[in-house]
């Protein structure tokens, strides 16, 4: 017991303290908030979805970083540079054109799936090709060198981007479809909230299916553990890094488009912010745990959705809603500061480091 | 011609020379050991031969065949499965998901599913405990799941780097006895281990490797009445 007081430092205690004042802080802003009641429940509902709907692509993107960091232990910087190249390309190249040519009202199922199907195409053939001549040499090297390079990596295809397409913002076009509310239970939500949730949580489970039941999945989570043995069993290492990468880029080509749908403009620095915050999402959950970064990527959503108001508003905070990046980077250090692993990572990261 | 031929291996660690020129062969249907103390070499030399290590020197030839150009994912497709010092279990994966990993090279699923009976018969434990992730099982479980993951690729010659270490008497003794089976059924075995009187008495033939060199090889009848082997191996004074 000595030996464990004797074990804390004051480091911990200043944290734990830091901690404790923050979850007061949130307490407190809540109770006032909910005394006070400033928004009718419509607005609280709208908010929670919209809660729902953002942190659907957080998740998205965050498996990328999950399932990478799974199995070459490194943080791809260039993950966010994923994300944008797939539907900064369908938009030019598919999404305008058929606008304007009228294509896109006419036939709204093919022209979404093309545009997806394209977005998803260019994302992964940029992963893979970073990959390739990027990051596979640097395997054996000490892991600050491929972090480094990420993030050249991640400047080399925003300025690329820009200098092929412009740095101006591109307007992604309206798919009539999906303009308006529909009504769910009674309560009118925005269709393409709707549609970005269904398709996350479809395309969350499938890649779950995938890695813990089929054979290549499970060839990945192998290599993801032991790269030697992995090979002595016939696994192809290098394949297995190649498909990890094309599956995290898949799923951040469809968040890029699922993102253009919602906000319905695209540019070339488009994927920094998300990229960081489906980082964070993963950092959250627990990284190298595909549950974990789809549970951070929602809880992160639903903070910054929900938080600036619930928290913030009854605090007398002015504008709280300009805070949302406070609020997703409060909950980050609150959960490193009392689960340093993620709420669902198994290992301590200082195992791993 | 010999199963396995070894020749002249030379393998480094960046500058450090860790063999220095190992030769040795296999016949088909036996079972042969290596011997050594820590450190003399004994890994690096299963791990040349299946070609996670490239030595510099050397060639490795498998029934007549030069693996010079060969990958360690295509070892398993010759024949070839190891079970790795320390077992090397995948400890997030279940038991039946590490035997599912050691057929990966396979697609005939009728044989797979044989193999997979067998290797129930041969470890009931692991039957048991199939839906376990295998970093909960045992020291003496996971041996078994080791051997049973590269019975799962149907091998022609196993390699095996010191199945017996950190096991209990008992258990030694079972793992001595399942590698008997093993080889009764067809299996060559090359096997590394520091207990050289259990090797020896399951095995044909020995080497002494000392320091990265082969510095003696012979019949295990003869290896064990070797003054020098029975002094720096057999602890007999
Ligand atoms: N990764 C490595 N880097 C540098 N040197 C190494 C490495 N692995 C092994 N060595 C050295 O190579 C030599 C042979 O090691 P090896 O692991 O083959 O021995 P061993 O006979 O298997 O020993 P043990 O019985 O302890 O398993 C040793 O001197 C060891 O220090
Ligand atoms: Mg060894």
């Amino acid at each position: 017991m000595l030996q464990r007081l004797q074990n804390i430092s004051f480091l911990d205690i200043a944290l734990w303290a830091l901690g404790a004042i923050i979850i007061f802080v949130v307490i407190w802003g809540t109770v006032a908030t909910l005394i006070e009641n400033p928004y009718p429940a419509q607005t609280w509902v709208e908010t929670v979805v919209a809660g729902i709907a953002q942190g659907s692509l957080y998740a998205l993107i965050a498996i990328g970083y999950t399932l990478v960091y799974g199995v070459l232990f490194m943080i791809n910087f260039a993950h966010g540079e994923f994300f944008m190249s797939g539907i900064i390309t369908a938009t030019i190249f598919l999404a305008q054109p058929m606008k304007a040519s009228g294509f896109l009202d006419a036939h709204p199922v093919i022209s979404i799936s093309l545009i997806a199907v394209t977005a998803i195409l260019v994302s992964v053939g940029i992963a893979l090709l970073t990959e390739r001549v990027a990051y596979r040499p640097l395997r054996k090297a000490p892991r600050l060198v491929p972090l480094i390079t990420a993030i050249g990596a991640s400047f080399f295809w925003q300025y690329f981007f820009r200098g092929l397409y412009g740095s101006e913002v591109k307007s992604f076009p309206q798919f009539e479809a999906l303009a308006g509310k529909a009504s769910i239970l009674g309560i009118p939500i925005l269709k393409s909230h709707i549609i970005v949730i269904i398709a996350a949580v479809l395309m969350l489970i499938g890649l779950y299916f995938f890695i813990m039941k089929t054979k290549v999945g499970k060839s990945i989570r192998a290599v993801a553990e032991n790269k030697d043995v992995a090979a002595l069993m016939g696994i192809n290492v290098d394949r297995a890094v190649a498909i990890t990468f094309a599956m995290g880029s898949a799923m951040a080509g469809i968040a890029g488009v699922l993102f253009a749908l919602v906000f319905r403009q695209v540019h070339f620095f488009m994927g920094f912010i998300p990229g960081i915050k489906a980082f964070t999402a993963a950092v959250l959950g627990g990284i190298g745990s595909v549950p974990g970064a789809a549970l951070g990527g929602f809880l992160l959503g639903m903070f910054e959705s929900v938080g600036p108001g619930l928290f913030l508003e009854g605090l007398g905070i002015p504008a709280p809603h300009q805070l949302k990046d406070v609020i997703a980077f409060t909950l980050l250090v609150l959960v490193l500061i009392f689960r340093p692993q993620g709420i669902l990572g198994e290992r301590l990261a200082v195992e791993k480091a | 011609m010999a199963m396995l031929e070894v020749k002249n291996l030379h393998t480094y660690y960046g500058n450090i020379q860790a063999l220095q020129g190992i030769s040795l062969e296999v016949e088909e249907g036996e079972i042969v050991t290596l011997i050594g103390a820590n450190g003399a070499g004994k890994t690096t030399t299963l791990r040349s031969i299946c070609r996670l290590l490239d030595p510099r020197q050397g060639s490795i030839i498998l029934e007549g065949e030069d693996l010079a150009n060969c990958k360690a994912h295509e070892m398993v497709y010759k024949g070839v499965a190891m079970v790795p010092e320390g077992r090397g279990v995948f400890s997030r994966l279940t038991v039946a998901e590490n035997l599912d990993m050691g057929a990966f090279s396979r697609d005939d699923a009728s044989g797979v599913r044989q193999d997979l009976e067998r290797v129930y018969n041969l470890f009931p434990r692991l039957k048991e405990r199939r839906a376990q992730v295998a970093g909960t099982l045992s020291g003496g479980e996971q041996q078994m799941l080791a051997t049973g993951r590269a019975l799962m690729a149907h091998p022609r010659l196993m390699l095996m780097d010191e199945p017996s270490m950190g096991l209990s008497p008992i258990l030694v003794e079972d793992t001595f006895e399942t590698i008997k089976a093993i080889n009764k059924e067809g299996t060559t075995i090359l096997l590394v281990e520091q207990n050289a009187t259990m090797a020896f008495s399951v095995a044909d033939r020995g080497y002494v490797l000392q320091t990265g060199e082969i510095i003696l090889h012979d019949t295990a009848e003869n290896l064990k009445t070797n003054e020098m082997v029975q002094k720096a191996y057999l602890g007999i004074e």
